[in-house]
């Protein structure tokens, strides 16, 4: 079955044999960051606008990186979302964009179903590059890409995602895309931070408070970046007291199996979520699914622009 | 002027009155409303065919925003008038959240000129309860009273704070003053209903018990204060048990449900459409089936379309930053009608007694809603036998911002009559 879609908007409508094509296109587009010339003219001639609404430095330059070695013609454009509410309309904005005939566009912003809005209503390819709390399909793509590696098939495999769960994307997207490839999400994190009947998500999704009980029982945690802004005043009172219940510190790691591993999205708030021995030690896979985020963002912008599945020669 | 309405179904609740009858009017009173053989045309009567029609007391929509003053390019009292004569609505209340807001005897004499002047629909203004909408202060309900409101409201937002919300009852109660208010705790911040599909679509979700810790907070005021207390679009099945207990414990409260919210949920807004983002938001399919069980019982007092327009360019943003509200007017009958009487088999009399004759109670307007000799000659013909879809470019609202586009409906309003003058006609 080959690739048909034009945008990629989410992990939720894609289907389990779109997934793989996926993973397998960057497994193929992995051995070029091997080669000493890291380039390939997949992209040639194409214009790709990296559109972010939200301050991001790791996606928004994995991303770039992406497209520079597909030979693609680049365009940045970082737009204070405040900004665009106050004159010109998004719509305006990026029909402004098209104009130019690009021919794709990686979009981040904070409100969900600004890709899916965008898609229905403009030409170039989309890619979903984050959308409010909704979904950052390649994120859960390198997430399970690595998960892949470690391994093999994920039928049956057991993950656990831990932190706020309610605002988080990365979440979703690996709710959706893990359990279509047959393994079960266990989601962890405070009761204020998971969000409402979570569980209809699907059959294999189950809700935890307890992680260090969860961390007997996975085979892998993604451990989410907690961060305690206004808003999230009421929802946990402190960061220690977080640390001390959905925190992975070295004694914690130590009471579980040694095949977990454990990563992470990015940035990591060391001695939070995370201790900073757990995240350089053995078991963290952290630097990995950053190597292999590059491979999943050329295998999806190469597949979105009309690319076929490539050969691994 | 007089006029003969032959050959249609007589509906009128207040009379319990049903079946083949035909209807007189004359100087823009109902002379005579009976069942049976209709009598000869007298030479100086027009005589209106209302042929496999019903005839109604004409609708009052006791919620609707007319924008005017101050976003005229959203909707002005013209051109609401004229949506509301062609939903069939022959009175309309307006809310007072425009720009600047009425809370003022000058802009309630403005309402009611602009309104006289279009010569539509009645348009009946409402008061906010407090200066500015601001939650502060009492605006001079006295005053607006005596200028013509029907109604006290800040609605657009809740009070919050109870103590004025307590005081603003009390003292309207001395005119026997209607309170209506919008259900919110404002503190809980989202752009639909919090469930699973909000937990889906990764939008921010208002909790339910949003809506029903005000509505709670108003029953108690009302049971203490003994006022009126309109509680406006209720939502939640949570909301209709305690308007139900409510009313069981001889508190005054009322209540009204939108054609929006007993016939979608928030499983609708999976295409992100802004079109399907309003204030309480759809809630659960569970939900909306303990509305209309309200609706079918006598819980619900009334039909109310919460008429919000917004332009175009308002509604086509991002899901979160889009206004709240749709318009309602022209699909109030249609979408009330195919989801009660077809779907729930609700029968035509209470339909017409939800969408004229209690909303004329609530408001006290004692010559309305009613086609008994004597009250104003307010009637809605309209029928009901084909299946059509319905088409906002039709609307003579100024606004779009309609979620049911396309929409297969029954029930199409033929003429709306207003004082005793053809004010619509399809």
């Amino acid at each position: 079955m080959p690739w048909t879609k034009k945008d990629l908007l989410g992990l939720e409508k894609l289907t389990a044999e779109e997934i793989t094509i996926i993973l397998d296109t960057a497994k193929a587009f992995s051995q070029i960051a091997t080669r000493s010339i890291k380039k390939v003219p997949a992209l040639q001639g194409k214009t790709v606008v990296n559109l972010f609404f939200e301050p991001s430095t790791r996606t928004r330059v994995s991303f770039e990186v992406a497209e520079k070695r597909l030979s693609a013609d680049i365009v940045n454009v970082n737009i204070a979302a405040s900004s665009v509410t106050k004159g010109e309309t998004l719509l305006d904005t990026v029909k402004n964009l098209c104009a130019y005939r690009i021919d794709a566009i990686v979009v981040r912003h904070s409100c969900a179903g600004v890709p899916h809005y965008l898609a229905e209503n403009i030409e170039p390819s989309i890619v979903n590059a984050g959308d409010g709390m909704h979904e950052h399909p390649t994120q859960a793509l390198l997430d399970i890409y690595t998960l892949r590696e470690k391994f093999g098939d994920l039928k049956g495999l057991k993950v656990a995602i831990v932190g706020d769960i309610s605002h988080s994307r990365v979440a979703r997207s690996n709710i959706w895309g893990l359990q279509k490839l047959g393994a079960k999400v266990t989601v962890v994190g405070p009761s204020t931070l998971m969000p409402r009947e979570i569980e209809k998500m699907g059959e294999g999704v189950e809700v935890s408070y307890d992680l260090p009980a969860t961390l007997k029982k996975v085979d892998a945690v993604n451990m989410l970046r907690i961060q305690r802004e206004r808003e999230q005043q009421v929802q946990f009172p402190s960061l220690r007291e977080y640390a001390r219940y959905f925190g992975l510190s070295t004694k914690l790691i130590d009471q579980t199996p040694e095949s977990l591993i454990v990563m992470h999205p990015g940035p990591i708030n060391r001695g939070v979520e995370l201790s900073g021995t757990v995240a350089d030690g053995p078991r963290s896979v952290i630097l990995q699914q950053v190597t292999n985020g590059l491979a999943v963002r050329m295998a999806v912008l190469f597949l979105v622009t009309g690319g076929t599945k490539i050969s691994e020669e | 002027m007089k006029t003969l309405i032959i050959n249609g179904t007589i509906v009128d609740p207040s009379q319990k009155l049903e079946g083949k009858g035909y209807l007189r009017i004359e100087d823009g009173k109902i002379k005579e409303c009976a069942l049976g053989e209709a009598p000869k045309a007298l030479n100086d009567e027009k005589v209106i065919d209302a042929k496999g029609a019903y005839v109604t007391p004409g609708f009052i929509d006791l919620h609707v925003h007319l924008r005017e003053p101050g976003q005229e390019s959203k909707e002005t009292i013209e051109s609401g008038s004229n949506a509301a004569v062609a939903g069939g609505f022959s009175t309309i209340v307006c809310m007072p959240n425009t720009i600047p807001p009425i809370d003022h005897v000058s802009l309630v004499k403005f309402i009611l000129l602009e309104g006289k002047r279009v010569g539509k629909a009645n348009v009946l203004p409402t008061g906010t309860i407090s200066k500015g909408r601001a939650g502060e202060e009492l605006s001079e309900i006295g005053e607006m009273y005596k200028a013509g409101i029907v109604a006290i409201t800040d609605d657009g937002s809740p009070v919050m704070n109870s103590f004025l919300m307590s005081r603003a009852s009390e003292y309207a109660k001395m005119f026997d003053l209607l309170v209506m208010d919008h259900c919110e705790d404002i503190n809980f911040k989202g752009s639909m209903n919090e469930g699973f599909y909000s937990t889906k679509l990764g939008l921010r979700g208002t909790p339910s018990i949003s809506e029903e810790i005000m509505l709670m907070r108003d029953i108690l005021v009302a049971g203490y204060t003994g006022g009126r207390i309109h509680l406006q679009h209720v939502s939640t099945g949570l909301g209709i048990y305690m308007v139900r207990d409510a009313k069981s414990r001889g508190v005054k409260v009322t209540c009204e449900v939108t054609p929006h919210h007993m016939s979608l949920t928030d499983a609708d807004l999976e295409t992100y459409d802004t079109n399907f983002k309003m204030s309480p938001p759809l809630r659960t399919e569970k939900d909306r089936q303990k509305l209309i069980e309200g609706l079918m019982d006598g819980t619900v007092d009334c039909i109310a379309t919460d008429h919000a327009p917004h332009t175009y360019t308002n509604k086509d943003v991002e899901f979160d930053n889009a206004p709240n509200g749709i318009i309602g007017m022209e699909t109030a009958l249609p979408v009330s009608y195919t989801t009660l009487v077809k779907e729930n088999k609700m029968p035509v009399m209470r339909l017409v007694e939800l969408m004229s004759t209690n909303p004329a109670k609530i408001l006290r307007l004692k010559a309305k809603g009613s086609l008994k000799a004597g009250s104003d000659a307010d009637v809605t013909v309209w029928s009901a036998d084909t299946e059509y879809k319905i088409d906002t470019a039709a609307f003579k609202s100024k606004a779009r911002n309609c979620p049911f586009q396309g929409k297969s409906v029954y029930g199409k309003v033929n003429l709306t009559i207003v004082g005793g003058e053809v004010k619509y006609e399809a």
